[in-house]
């Protein structure tokens, strides 16, 4: 009893805390105390995004030094449960590759200015990019390969589309300065991987404005929720990451003065959030089973694709004038680029399902890798027998990606580089030539011979959850060939058996059945012969 | 013929209705262990338990009336011409031979039913109950501490389970077996039932009387 008061009492406080967050989305205004737009240091006007940022600090000076400790601004980031050093210039992914030698063409997503090669200094405050999270009016936007910057003049992009990209007002921008949300996180993580949709599978731009049932949390009908009303952000430091995911979270309602964390489901629905619904069975699943398994029944639902394969062997093609191959499919998708070899995507897709206890070991840039078998990126842990793990979805992403035979380990490809520069694979073709360019540029050994191997790398899924009317039904997985068919290690109801037993059960069902059957009809011979003499 | 009114109210509303909860329990238990579809996987589990919350509190009712009434003592086993009774199935009935027991309201089953009637009240029924509830409250911490697992439990409600279907069908079967083939089954929806039927010569007598008085109406 005195539990569920606790209960009802936290989830009065959490509502409590999201009234006012709901009233400032509803009113589209922020309730801030303070006017931007009357701030002398914010007149501009501003030639650059580092001006901007330098009038930011004169008044919140300890903001860059906040970022400046976050992953959005380091890439770089330790692993205290496997104790491996990761980030993006050293984890692997079977998408783009690695940011190094492509700094350009990458750091368009670092939260900051000018990161062009190995040399940019992180001890700089003005390479803080304040607005590009900050900015409210959804003009400032960056080039694709500007290594942060937004572009200050007119600037054609793609070079050769006639399509011109205007410099954003930054003074206007400045002025308008705001909260985070789903459109400031989402102009980098809903485009992971070089393009809309195409990395996560449960991000993309679909969820700036989602109907919901896309996404409960986020459509702007249902709880119109922000990035970071769950992913809360403590001094600039962002909570809910993706190399160390809680998988289970046995800490519940996170109340105000609690571990700042709302970055899983339990923070706000608490670790038995069915029985007020009638539900009290459901709840005997969160122990093993994870929210998402049931709440996000599919993933890229919201009309964007996600890539679900990624063959880079047969990157180069080129047509008999010599020009780069390009194919897309009936739905306008790549289906084949010269550039980055054959695609496969997917829409409405059904999770993988894996037991998942949080501990994931990335593939690093310098780990030795076994090339006998398919490569898993991303092996993680977790079965049955972990009391920390549970049933969690993951987008499987299917790839093939160069990596040295000789030395067993991926390699850096120099894909991306100005168009006069030849070793670039996006303008030479020449795997040969880019690669030895990248893992020269890393500092790291290469044999001279290239392959390609097989890898797969599974994403959880945690966005996109579907209103409670669309969860699973039981049967998606308590069945023969249901959703956890290819599950071992554990009894469910409905899925298994054993066997043997259900041999005997029927052959004593079918023995007495017999019996009597043979038992009736001797009785009806019986009396016929009796009857006849 | 003369009537004997044989099955109390109570009991034959105890009756029906738990053979009505066994076979609905049996129609979504199979579906629960997947031997078939018919309400889809998580209604048939729920009605399963449903059923189950039903069938304990008619057990409850009916063990208090057991013991009240003294009824329970039918139950007592007797290999008093318990021979004669297996013989009469197995060989008797064929020859148009007359049941060799005689029932009489206070000792109404036969050695052979006591045997199975005890069998299914102090091992199937016992099983399917306990081996069902700790599966409803197997996350519990009450019954997460005894350390069993899911799978034991749920096999020996399935063994169980097996057990009962094939207890129904014998059952269902030998109320056949009456001097029609209706009259059982007839007795048990009116009451009354015909006891006056010749008994073979040399097997009038019947077990010794239970220690009891005739049960009050």
């Amino acid at each position: 009893m005195r539990a569920l008061h606790r209960t009802i009492a936290a989830g009065l406080l959490v509502l409590a805390a999201l009234v006012p967050m709901a009233a400032v989305h509803a009113a589209g205004q922020p309730a801030s105390t303070a006017d931007h737009s009357r701030f002398e240091a914010l007149k501009g006007p501003f030639a650059s995004g580092p001006e901007v940022t330098e009038a930011c600090l004169t008044c919140h000076n300890e903001a860059a030094h906040q970022v400046m400790k976050s992953v959005h601004w380091t890439w770089d980031f330790l692993n205290e449960r496997t104790g491996e050093r990761l980030g993006k210039t050293r984890t692997m992914n079977s998408f783009c590759g690695s940011p190094l030698s492509n700094e350009p063409r990458c750091t368009s997503c670092h939260a900051g200015y000018g990161w062009v090669d190995k040399n940019f200094d992180f001890s700089r405050q003005d390479n803080v990019d304040c607005i590009v999270c900050h900015d409210t009016t959804g003009t400032y936007k960056k080039i694709a390969h500007g290594a942060g910057h937004p572009v200050y003049e007119p600037t054609e992009f793609p070079a050769g589309s006639g399509r011109m990209m205007t410099p954003p007002d930054l003074a206007r921008v400045a002025q308008s300065v705001g909260a985070t949300s789903r459109a400031t996180c989402g102009a980098c993580h809903f485009s992971g991987g070089g393009g809309d949709g195409v990395k996560h599978g449960d991000l993309d731009s679909s969820l700036k404005a989602p109907p919901r049932r896309v996404d409960v949390h986020m459509a702007p009908d249902g709880a119109n929720m922000a990035c970071s009303d769950c992913h809360t952000f403590n001094a600039h430091i962002p909570s809910g990451s993706r190399y160390t995911t809680t998988a289970r979270d046995t800490h519940g309602k996170d109340l105000p003065h609690d571990d700042f964390n709302r970055a899983t489901c339990e923070s706000c629905h608490g670790d038995r959030p069915h029985a007020a619904a009638g539900h009290a069975k459901l709840d005997d699943h969160t122990d093993r089973v994870a929210c998402q398994t049931c709440h996000i029944p599919e993933f890229a639902r919201g009309g964007v694709a996600t890539k679900t394969l990624w063959d880079w062997s047969t990157a180069g093609r080129r047509d008999a004038d010599g020009k780069p191959v390009f194919i897309r499919d009936d739905h306008g998708h790549l289906s084949y680029s010269a550039e980055k070899g054959d695609f496969e995507h997917g829409e409405n897709v059904r999770p993988h399902y894996a037991w998942f206890n949080g501990v994931m070991n990335q593939t690093t840039l310098i780990d030795r890798i076994d090339d006998s078998a398919l490569l898993i990126l991303n092996r993680f842990a977790g079965g049955p027998d972990d009391p920390g793990a549970r049933i969690w979805p993951f987008k499987e992403m299917r790839g093939k990606q160069p990596y040295d035979p000789v030395n067993k380990t991926l390699v850096v490809n120099h894909v991306w580089g100005p168009p006069e520069d030849r070793t670039a694979f996006w303008n030479g073709f020449d795997y040969d030539t880019s690669i030895r360019v990248g893992m020269d540029y890393a500092g790291l050994p290469y044999s001279g011979t290239y392959g390609f191997i097989e890898t797969r790398m599974y994403w959880p899924i945690t966005h996109m959850v579907a209103p409670k009317e669309n969860a699973l039904a039981c049967e998606e997985c308590h069945a023969r060939d249901g959703r956890l068919a290819g599950l071992p290690g554990f009894y469910m109801p409905g899925r298994d058996r054993a066997p043997l037993l259900d041999l005997a059960g029927f052959a004593l069902v079918g023995l007495v059945g017999a019996g009597v059957a043979g038992h009736a009809l001797l009785r009806f011979l019986s009396r016929l012969l009796r009857r006849r003499s | 013929m003369p009537g004997v009114y044989v099955y109390k109210r109570f009991e034959r509303f105890w009756h029906w209705s738990q053979a009505a909860l066994v076979l609905s329990l049996m129609a979504t238990g199979g579906e629960v262990h997947g031997l078939w579809h018919l309400l889809g996987w998580g209604r048939a589990a729920q009605i399963h338990s449903l059923l189950a919350y039903a069938l304990l509190i008619l057990w409850a009712f009916a063990i208090f009336w057991h013991f009240t009434t003294g009824e329970w003592r039918q139950y007592v086993p007797t290999l008093h011409r318990l021979t004669s009774v297996a013989r009469f199935y197995a060989v008797g009935i064929f020859r148009g031979e007359h049941h060799p027991y005689h029932k009489t309201v206070g000792a109404k089953l036969n050695p052979l039913q006591r045997l199975a009637y005890l069998f299914l009240k102090l091992v199937i029924n016992p099983l399917l109950i306990v081996s069902g509830v700790l599966y409803l409250y197997i996350n519990e911490a009450a019954v997460r501490d005894l350390g069993l697992s899911l799978e034991v439990v749920a096999l020996i409600h399935t063994a169980a389970a097996f057990l009962m279907a094939a207890f129904v069908i014998a059952h269902v079967y030998l109320t056949t077996t009456g001097h029609s083939v209706f009259a059982h089954i007839r007795a048990m929806i009116t009451g009354w039932e015909d006891l006056d039927h010749p008994a073979p010569a040399g097997s009038t007598d019947t077990p010794r009387p239970p220690d009891r008085p005739a049960p009050a109406e």
